[in-house]
């Protein structure tokens, strides 16, 4: 927790306002809920704030990687983690534009316990014209006990298309689309 | 114990729906497309973590195809480039072996769609055996 708080405090660069500002706060299932791979894994983000986000990922057993020890696998992590990092690039930028992944890299530090939620938060420490740079942990009992560590850059502006959390936002703010 | 019978025994290998193809050049993992592997519906495209996972089964299954093991190895670390968008169609991933040690595996794997040339994404990973 005490990282994070550091981290928050550390960003030089914030932009005046933030795009997503009205929708800082916990429980925002409009930022997640248009997502089918989302709804899918029944994914809820737990809270946005500026450059930040916290995403929980429901244990199931239809996740898990490992059949003796019950873990769920890897790359599920990579997407709550993936998740999360998107998120917190959204929360970083003064306007929104779509985005994509161009790189992440995740260390697995333990094993995530069997039966637990999964719970990601990423921030966005550093953010240009193009790019955005993350890092991100992941716990099931709390964040200072991480079981993976994670760091991603994103393009900003990624394509032409409207970004589906933009026009989730835009419905939400009565502007139509 | 070999990659096909590991790829049964993960559950998560069965909720993603991959299978493997065998071709010359050995083992092809394939990601049948499907609605709910979405992460974002306006291009439309793969979710970037069902990409990553993706990949690092591939990666897991090739680590077991050779370790010769009854265990399941264990991931270190696993690093994605995400090079285009994958779109609405099935995936393929290949992984090499990059170097086979005593206790830990490197292994690289890149995935495709239509065109093995026009790579969607690629990764390196260790894992424990």
């Amino acid at each position: 927790m005490a990282t994070f708080a550091l981290l928050a405090c550390g960003v030089a660069d914030a932009p005046e306002r933030y795009a997503l500002a009205e929708l800082f706060g916990s429980a925002r299932r409009e930022l997640i809920d248009h997502i089918p791979h989302c709804r899918r894994l029944g994914m809820e983000v737990v809270e946005v704030g500026p450059q930040t986000a916290t995403v929980r990922l429901p244990y199931r057993d239809e996740l898990v990687g490992d059949p003796v020890r019950r873990v769920v696998f890897g790359g599920v992590i990579t997407t709550l983690i993936d998740h999360a990092s998107g998120l917190a690039v959204f929360c970083s930028l003064a306007e929104l534009k779509a985005i994509a992944t161009l790189d992440l890299r995740i260390d697995y530090l333990r094993a995530a316990e069997p039966g637990r939620d999964l719970v990601g938060q990423a921030h966005c420490y550093k953010l240009t014209t193009h790019v955005a740079f993350v890092r991100a942990t992941a716990w099931e009992h709390g964040p200072e006990n991480p079981f993976a560590s994670a760091l991603g850059t994103f393009m900003i502006g990624a394509n032409q298309s409207v970004s589906p959390v933009a026009r989730a936002v835009r419905k939400r703010l009565g502007e139509g689309k | 114990m070999r990659g096909r019978q590991a790829l049964a025994l993960i559950p998560y290998a069965g909720f993603l729906g991959v299978r493997i193809e065998d071709d010359a050049q050995g083992i092809v993992c394939v990601l049948p497309f499907r609605d709910d592997l979405v992460g974002n519906v306006a291009l439309p495209a793969l979710h970037g973590g069902v990409v990553g996972a993706f990949l690092e089964l591939t990666a897991l299954v090739q680590a077991i195809e050779l370790a010769d093991s009854e265990r399941v190895p264990k991931p270190i670390n696993f690093s994605v480039d995400y090079l285009r968008s994958a779109g609405p169609r099935d995936t393929r991933g290949r992984a090499e072996i990059v170097k086979h040690g005593r206790r830990i595996a490197n292994v690289r794997v890149l995935a495709w769609q239509d065109d093995p040339s026009r790579p969607v994404a690629a990764g390196i990973g260790n894992f424990l055996l």
